[in-house]
């Protein structure tokens, strides 16, 4: 209990720091929003120029752009401000973290959960909604429950992609924007279907690194459709698990990089 | 002499514009000094805009497979990846993003230091980003350039004063972007605290510079609005149409003098919002 009230304390702290720079607030909530719209954008600007995309029509790449920008933004919004883990390495700021009797992920994401983020995670859910609508969905009990689930199971993902990549900074303390490439860049990749890409590139990101399960193959299985690359219909269902498993990586990632942190020594 | 002379001493009075000269040029070169002790934050960034090279590079190839006619945008495939990996080098030398060191100074009250030097603050602000800038383009700008070579077949531009012009363009970009850097930054000296107008500026900065997509994917009339009425497109659009020569010769000039026109309207009203500022500058705590 003293436990909550200890976090609901660092939010509180953050509410009323932000609402001091009142107009900065409301311009980049704002902003965040554009965030959001933006991602679509992209997609609606690049089908005025070419009708397919690795043969698939717009209707298909808008469910799966919002299934991954849902959970991008879920994540984002639960855990995003952890790559400022560098500059916390860096400064030495970690070391307050640690000497307080919490859990140090904990304190980072509520010493910064990033409220101004909140409008664009809804705007997120309400673009899958309408892509959902959008295309000719059998839709069976399976289905539906897999709807609801994708998600989460990507914005779980896609955190401990997140928390991975931060953690980098524990032994690489100038990682600076490579974790940008694997949190941002696994939108970007997300957010197209997967035969887009080609060779190794394809290899590491799709299944290597798992990001194929994020949006490509449920979306699949939403649709109905047989995947191009030859996968079986199943692999749309196994998200949830292999987002647990790039969880558990995280955390033990996580814990280790915790102990092998030596202060900046100043 | 019954007067005190208060004049500080004329370093070469028959070269007057030597001093300005050597000044300028200090400080370009600790800009660039300062960059070159960031070693693996460079590393770090060039791999980073490798691999979203791939990830645009894969999907406007895709787009050119899929569109009627293979040219989307009037680009072929290997204008898109020429397009798609010196963007990327180009990102980091024009710096779009993630300088914030004008507000941080205005907020911590430490600009006070600044206007007590005697060189014009936007002068002590552009020639350290242009020493920044030429340490990019050494460091940054060649390693996504070389993975793009090796791994796609990108286009080489065939005239010869392709990239005379394409490095005034990139020239007319650092300055231009270091102009709306400034005065996003100096909305601090109203807001105290810029996050919001730098977020704006890093969402309207990737997208209507052309980065995220070619602008010329965009309906044309829209495209022509955002070129004349914005400085956006100036930033990587403009350099690198000129580099894949989508255009005609007379287009690929005029898009650059418009750039020039852009690049003087913004150092002026840099100068401007510099000078009401001052007026306005509360120094915190100081």
């Amino acid at each position: 209990m003293a436990e909550l009230r200890a976090y609901a304390a660092l939010l509180g702290g953050q509410w009323r720091s932000m609402m001091a720079y009142r107009a900065s607030f409301v311009v980049e909530m704002i902003t965040n929003i554009g965030g959001t719209a933006l991602d679509v954008l992209a997609v609606l600007v690049i089908f005025r120029a070419t009708p397919t995309i690795a043969g698939f029509t717009l209707p298909e790449a808008v469910l799966m752009v919002s299934l991954s920008s849902c959970a991008f933004n879920l994540a984002d919004f639960v855990v995003g401000n952890i790559d400022r883990l560098t500059s916390y390495v860096r400064t030495g700021m970690l070391d307050t973290v640690l000497i307080r009797p919490l859990g140090a992920l904990g304190q980072l994401v509520f010493m910064d959960l990033p409220l101004r983020k909140a409008l664009r995670l809804a705007l997120a859910v309400v673009v899958l909604v309408v892509a959902l609508g959008l295309n000719d969905i059998d839709w069976t009990p399976a289905r539906v429950t897999l709807a609801f689930v994708v998600p989460v199971a990507g914005a779980v993902f896609f955190a401990a992609i997140f928390v991975l990549s931060a953690s980098l900074a524990f032994w690489w303390v100038d990682s600076g924007q490579l974790g940008n490439a694997f949190t941002y860049g696994g939108r970007d990749f997300t957010s197209y279907p997967v035969p887009v890409y080609a060779g190794w590139f394809r290899a590491v990101f799709a299944y290597g690194l798992g990001f194929a399960f994020v949006s490509y193959q449920p979306a699949l299985a939403l649709l109905g459709r047989a995947d191009p690359l030859g996968l079986p219909g199943w692999t749309g269902y196994v998200s949830p698990l292999v987002a647990l498993a790039v969880a558990g990586i995280a955390a033990l990632v996580w814990r280790s990089g915790i102990r092998h942190y030596r202060s900046t020594g100043s | 002499m019954d007067r005190l002379d208060a004049r500080v001493p004329q370093i070469s009075p028959r070269r007057p514009f030597r001093d300005t000269a050597a000044t300028f040029g200090a400080l370009a070169w600790s800009g660039f000094r300062r960059y070159l002790t960031y070693r693996q934050a460079t590393i770090a960034g060039s791999f980073t805009n490798t691999v979203f090279g791939f990830l645009r590079c894969y999907v406007l190839l895709a787009v050119a497979a899929g569109a009627v006619g293979g040219r989307p945008g009037g680009y072929d495939a290997a204008q898109l990846t020429t397009f798609v990996w010196v963007g990327q080098g180009l990102l980091s030398v024009v710096a779009l993003w993630g300088w914030t060191e004008l507000a941080d100074r205005i907020r911590s009250g430490d600009v006070t230091a600044d206007l007590l030097r005697p060189v014009h603050p936007v002068i002590s602000y552009l020639a350290p980003d242009l020493g920044r800038a030429l340490h990019a383009l050494l460091f940054r700008f060649v390693p996504p350039l070389v993975a793009g070579f090796v791994f796609f077949d990108p286009y080489v531009p065939g005239r010869p004063f392709t990239v005379p012009l394409f490095a005034v363009s990139v020239l007319l970009a650092v300055i231009g972007s270091m102009g709306v850097r400034f005065l996003v930054n100096a909305t601090a000296y109203w807001l105290h605290d810029a996050r919001g107008p730098i977020v704006l500026w890093t969402l309207a900065a990737g997208l209507l510079a052309g980065l995220y997509f070619p602008l010329r994917f965009l309906p044309d009339w829209l495209a022509v609005t955002l070129w004349v009425a914005t400085p956006f497109p100036g930033f990587l659009q403009t350099p690198l149409d000129v580099l894949v020569e989508r255009d005609s010769t007379p287009v690929q000039a005029g898009l650059v003098g418009l750039q020039a026109c852009w690049a003087v309207v913004l150092l002026a009203l840099c100068a401007l919002v510099q000078r009401r500022a001052e007026r306005r500058l509360v120094a915190q705590g100081g």
